[in-house]
């Protein structure tokens, strides 16, 4: 949690403007080297930042290429023909109107579940030590590792037992779940991390229980609460391998188990595959922007403590 | 955990205690009182979680048939069959090839890039943010690009690397299994690179500027300070990284389900992909799947441990 702690303005040395002198060279030249440097480290970051955009910029000019574009060979970068239509017909090509409802159905029920049940668990092991609260952390610690992936014939066969299949109560429940020890682990390090001196505080002020967790603790762990949310509900949005192997009805299948049914060996609409994955892209791509200086904070919170 | 369960229980059979006991009430009391708080975590993660693992391993000691019935026990039956699967040993040592390339080359090309968004320069921000697209977006949809990209008669990469001089003609990367491999390994370690380099650049920032200072004012160059001061300060961050790298990329699924499907035949399987093949396609044993997972799992609980060691874990206060 201490680099959450770290202000990022901790540059490296000599990097803050105004320390004239500190430099190898005390010469008027310090300045321009910087310059240099500073230039050509943007060049190299704007080359990355190229690099790392370049697929989803291929998919969007895919999404705005019409049919015949598409199996031109060789092809062109952009369109010649921009068409913005692919993104209003590609809502009638397939019900992904449906499927995105299933998507956002799915990844909201999960991050609220887990959200209402991981907070209690994580606020009551901060404050509180009895027994098994070892256990507890560990079993967490532990599950955080487990992939669905890697369970996926046992849930399979675990919602074949429950009759869960093709429904969304079960991707619900696997999502919640899987999702569940990170929430945990995040939101007991931030209630780890405010004194208990603070709610005791509010308690002579006449507060309650409850008001000092609402009023005073959960207001100071917000980053990570936002965090596992957007966290949580990313993964869920994402997530694949479950949804493929225990759903079969097209209407209740996620956006992912959706997508490549565009291009398969009857139809080949790479455009309406791309135009659906940047809608189902662009939204949570905002969102992960948005908790970005919080993100590695969770995640590494268990080991640079 | 077991201890709550174990206090639960009871305080369900026992009828209340005889008065004079009220210390032993008390005591269950105290027992009792984590289960509010920490009962539903316990159950959601144990019936969801923890079920689909003893699911897994009943499994693979029974008779299933293709329609997922189950028709009784058939002991070790369904390991014997998966160690008789002729492509089995290709697939493992494909497995480790996959999984100890991907992670080093991610890691070798994040701790560059760590140093980048560390540094200083105008725009910062912009690339920082570029650089945790792959990481949002949908690994699945991030393969489907890039498999779009590699097309034959259609994609990009024939046409830059063409117009760049490094291949006269389009090749069809996806259909020769060893090429096929390399970029599915190429998309593996593209979709890696966010979070492992945002994990050394929270280690970067934890090392507090004196040390560097101090480093300088000792005389020592770039490459020293980087060598000797930088890097095995960044070994627990580095150590973190590597472990969630390895299982996230054992068990990355998407990326080859979805640009070969594991083929031509199970040339570019990895072990997760052939587990799964072995369940949903063809005749679908999804016993011997089972096995195949098990196999799987085991090789992740070792590297769980690992990871454990590694965090120190110390059973923080039992008790």
């Amino acid at each position: 949690m201490s680099s959450l702690s770290t202000p990022r303005r901790q540059g490296r040395p000599g990097g803050r403007s105004g320390s004239v002198g500190r430099g190898r060279q005390r010469s008027s030249g310090v300045d321009w080297s910087k310059l240099a440097r500073r230039t050509i480290l943007a060049g190299v970051g704007y080359l990355v930042a190229f690099v790392f955009v370049a697929p989803y910029l291929e998919m969007a000019l895919t999404a705005l290429k019409p049919d015949r574009e598409l199996t031109k060979s060789p092809t062109t970068f952009l369109p010649k023909h921009w068409d913005f239509a692919n993104f209003v017909n590609v809502w009638k090509a397939a019900p992904i109107w449906k499927n995105m409802q299933v998507s956002l159905i799915v990844a909201a029920v999960a991050t609220l579940i887990a959200l209402v049940v991981a907070l209690p668990a994580a606020y009551y092991t901060a404050r509180n030590r009895f027994r098994g609260r070892g256990a507890f952390l560990l079993l967490v610690l532990v599950t955080q590792m487990f992939a669905p992936t890697a369970l996926v014939i046992g849930i399979y066969r675990e919602m074949v037992a429950l009759n869960l299949t093709d429904t969304l109560f079960g991707l619900i429940l696997v999502n919640a779940a899987f999702n569940l020890p990170f929430c945990v682990w995040i939101l007991h390090g931030y209630f780890s991390s405010i004194p208990k001196a603070l709610e005791e505080a509010a308690y002579l002020d006449g507060a309650g229980k409850v008001k000092a967790l609402t009023r005073v603790t959960l207001p100071l762990s917000l980053p990570g609460l936002v965090t596992a949310v957007i966290y949580t509900f990313i993964g869920a949005w994402n997530e694949y391998v479950v949804a493929l192997t225990i759903t079969s009805s097209p209407n209740r299948q996620p956006l992912t188990v959706a997508v490549p049914g565009f291009v398969t060996s009857y139809q080949q609409h790479w455009q309406y595959l791309f135009a659906t994955s940047l809608i189902a892209i662009v939204p949570v791509v905002v969102l992960f922007v948005f908790i970005e200086r919080y993100l590695i904070g969770g995640l590494t919170a268990g080991s640079v403590k | 955990m077991h201890d709550t369960i174990e206090a639960h229980g009871a305080g369900a059979t026992t009828p209340a205690p005889a008065p004079p006991s009220t210390s032993a009430l008390r005591r269950l009391g105290r027992a009792l009182a984590p289960l509010p708080w920490i009962g539903p975590a316990v159950i959601l993660i144990g019936a969801v979680v923890l079920w689909p693992v003893i699911e897994m391993v009943r499994t693979s000691l029974l008779r299933i048939s293709s329609s997922g019935a189950t028709l009784g026990s058939r002991g070790t039956g369904n390991y014997r069959d998966l160690f008789d699967e002729s492509d089995l040993v290709s697939v493992l040592l494909r497995t480790v090839v996959w999984v100890v390339g991907v992670v080093l080359v991610t890691i070798v090309v994040s701790l560059a890039l760590g140093q980048l968004l560390n540094a200083r320069f105008p725009g910062r921000r912009v690339v920082r943010w570029a650089v945790i697209v792959p990481w949002a977006a949908s690994v699945l949809m991030t393969a489907l690009t890039w498999k779009w990209m590699l097309n034959y008669y259609y994609g990009v990469v024939n046409k830059v690397l063409q117009g760049l001089g490094l291949i006269d003609h389009p090749v069809n990367w996806l259909s020769h299994p060893t090429q096929a491999l390399m970029w599915m390994m190429w998309v593996a370690v593209f979709v890696s690179l966010p979070f492992t380099s945002f994990v050394i650049l929270a280690g970067l920032q934890t090392i507090p500027d004196d040390v560097y200072e101090a480093a300088r004012v000792d005389g020592a160059g770039r490459a020293r300070t980087y060598f000797r001061i930088t890097l095995p300060l960044l070994r627990p961050s580095l150590l973190v990284a590597a472990i969630i790298n390895v299982i996230n990329v054992f068990n990355s699924f998407p990326i080859i389900y979805a640009m070969t499907g594991g083929g031509p035949g199970s040339k570019t399987d990895t072990s997760t992909t052939f587990m799964y093949k072995l369940a949903f396609t063809g005749t679908g044993d999804v016993g011997e799947s089972a096995a195949m997972a098990v196999v799987n799992f085991a090789l992740i609980l070792i590297l769980v441990l690992v990871y454990l060691r590694v965090v120190g874990w110390r059973g923080e206060a039992q008790a």
